[in-house]
């Protein structure tokens, strides 16, 4: 790729950051390049990230009509799923799969939900609640 | 107490081999980022189903977190202190004494609860590699080798960070250099790791590495199932992810590798390192040009067409075999003269 090849197509993302390529400059040589963004990049991230939103607001309609807890919307909304959820907290897989059940969630210790306040960034009313929109 | 000692910011492409050019460029080894990626041989092509990564495939386009560190030093005769913490309190203790002495360290940290970073770029990714040079009014100054800035962040969001669970948790992982030889024998590191890059891309006998990895996800492309195409978009969105957004310098590390073969070129006033490399910058364009390719058809701006996106990776494993078996034929040439 040369200097002039490099995508300079400004991602929303990047929040106006650039970020560092190598490629040939009129010398010939590999140097470091500034790229506004890429197209290609910024498809694969947006789907991403679309992803996660549409993951958010099922949940969020899950819990709307009590088929799910809270929980279940708040790992979605923080990027996250359950395999990770799990990994952050130290519960196992199928506790977490349990805990996202409304009955068992409400009768979960403080201890445990301190747990998945804290892997989530939340606080504790925080993540017993749902926002009124995802 | 205010701390901020003198440390020059630098982006790079890559965060681990950012942070370690810096680090040692700081103690007086200058080192650019593409001599140092270059040199611990961390470039490779994994393709690993059974590690999942938020529900997808591993696919890896270097070596794993501490790949660049580790060798690197290794073939340099750097000694590096590694230093991680069961709590995070004591971890933090530990970086403000370490700045209190006035050294400059590198820390691991995950990228999602760094709040410098625009929120659409933050994931749960816990190998981030950063560097801290001071602290005031608590906030830590940082040095961030994917940014164009040097940046601040506040005390509870780092060690929020440096401390996240689950896969690769960086347990406050904070690292810096204690002695750097007074000579470096760089023909016999570049050598050494050239021939372990090159004989790993080649010969590792697993099918899922090097260039048969890449063959075999070029197999896997032309075989993905027609009625699944919600998955296969997200897993070629994933690869292209990989290949493209995690700070690779573009054509994930290809560039970055080519740049390192005109940098040995000079160093070792060997030139046809540099002309090599060209087949991998080459290589690298078509990296390129496959990641449009497979974004366009995730959008739905081109046809899904998975035999093609098969063909298009399959010529990218042709160019790279061809480069790393020249680059191999190289190595009689660079015993020391």
């Amino acid at each position: 790729m040369n200097k002039d090849e490099v995508p300079q197509e400004p991602a929303k993302a990047y929040m106006g950051m650039k970020k560092a390529l190598y490629a040939l400059d009129e010398n010939g040589r590999m140097a470091v390049v500034r790229s506004a963004g890429w197209e290609a990049e910024e498809i694969v991230l947006d789907q991403a990230i679309e992803e996660f939103k549409a993951l958010a607001a099922q949940a969020h309609a899950r819990a709307r009509a009590g088929a799910s807890a809270p929980l279940e919307y708040h790992m979605y909304r923080q990027r996250m799923d359950v395999v990770l959820l799990a990994q952050s907290t130290g519960f196992f897989r199928w506790s977490v799969r349990r805990h996202l059940r409304p009955a068992v969630f409400a009768r979960l210790s403080a201890e445990k939900k301190a747990r998945y306040a804290d892997a989530l960034g939340l606080r504790v009313e925080e993540l017993e609640r749902l926002p009124e929109v995802p | 107490m205010d701390v901020v000692l003198p440390f020059e910011h630098k982006q790079t492409a890559h965060c681990e081999s950012g942070v370690i050019s810096g680090l040692l460029t700081h103690k007086e080894l200058a080192i650019s980022e593409p001599m140092a990626f270059g040199i611990s041989g961390a470039l490779t092509f994994a393709y690993l189903p059974l590690i999942k990564f938020g529900g997808m495939p591993l696919i890896a386009y270097r070596m794993p977190p501490k790949g660049v560190i580790r060798p690197l030093c290794k073939r340099l005769g750097v000694e590096m202190v590694f230093e991680t913490f069961r709590d995070p309190d004591q971890g933090m203790r530990t970086l403000d004494r370490h700045l209190d002495e006035g050294r400059v360290v590198g820390l691991q940290s995950s990228v999602y609860w760094l709040e410098y970073f625009p929120p659409d770029m933050r994931f749960h990714f816990n190998a981030h590699n950063l560097i801290v040079f001071g602290r005031r009014g608590g906030r830590y100054l940082i040095s961030d080798p994917v940014l164009e800035r040097a940046v601040e962040c506040e005390a509870e969001g780092l060690k929020k960070s440096r401390f996240t669970r689950g896969v690769l948790a960086p347990k406050g992982l904070l690292y810096y250099p204690r002695k750097i030889p007074s000579a470096i024998d760089y023909r016999g590191a570049i050598r050494d790791s050239i021939k372990k890059n090159t004989g790993m891309m080649l010969y590792t006998p697993l099918p899922f590495i090097g260039v048969r990895g890449v063959r075999m996800v070029a197999r896997k492309l032309r075989k993905l199932k027609r009625d699944e195409l919600k998955y296969n978009r997200l897993l070629i969105g994933h690869m292209v992810r990989m290949q493209e957004e995690i700070g690779t310098g573009g054509a994930g590390f290809r560039f970055l590798y080519a740049s390192f073969l005109e940098q040995a070129a000079d160093l070792l006033g060997h030139a046809p390192l540099a002309e090599i490399g060209r087949q991998l910058t080459a290589a690298g364009d078509e990296w390129r040009e496959f990641a449009l390719l497979a974004a366009k058809m995730c959008k739905g701006r081109a046809e899904m067409d998975y035999g093609a996106l098969g063909d298009r990776l399959e010529c990218v494993a042709d160019l790279e075999e061809r480069f790393y078996r020249r680059l191999r034929a190289e190595l009689p040439a660079l015993r020391a003269t």
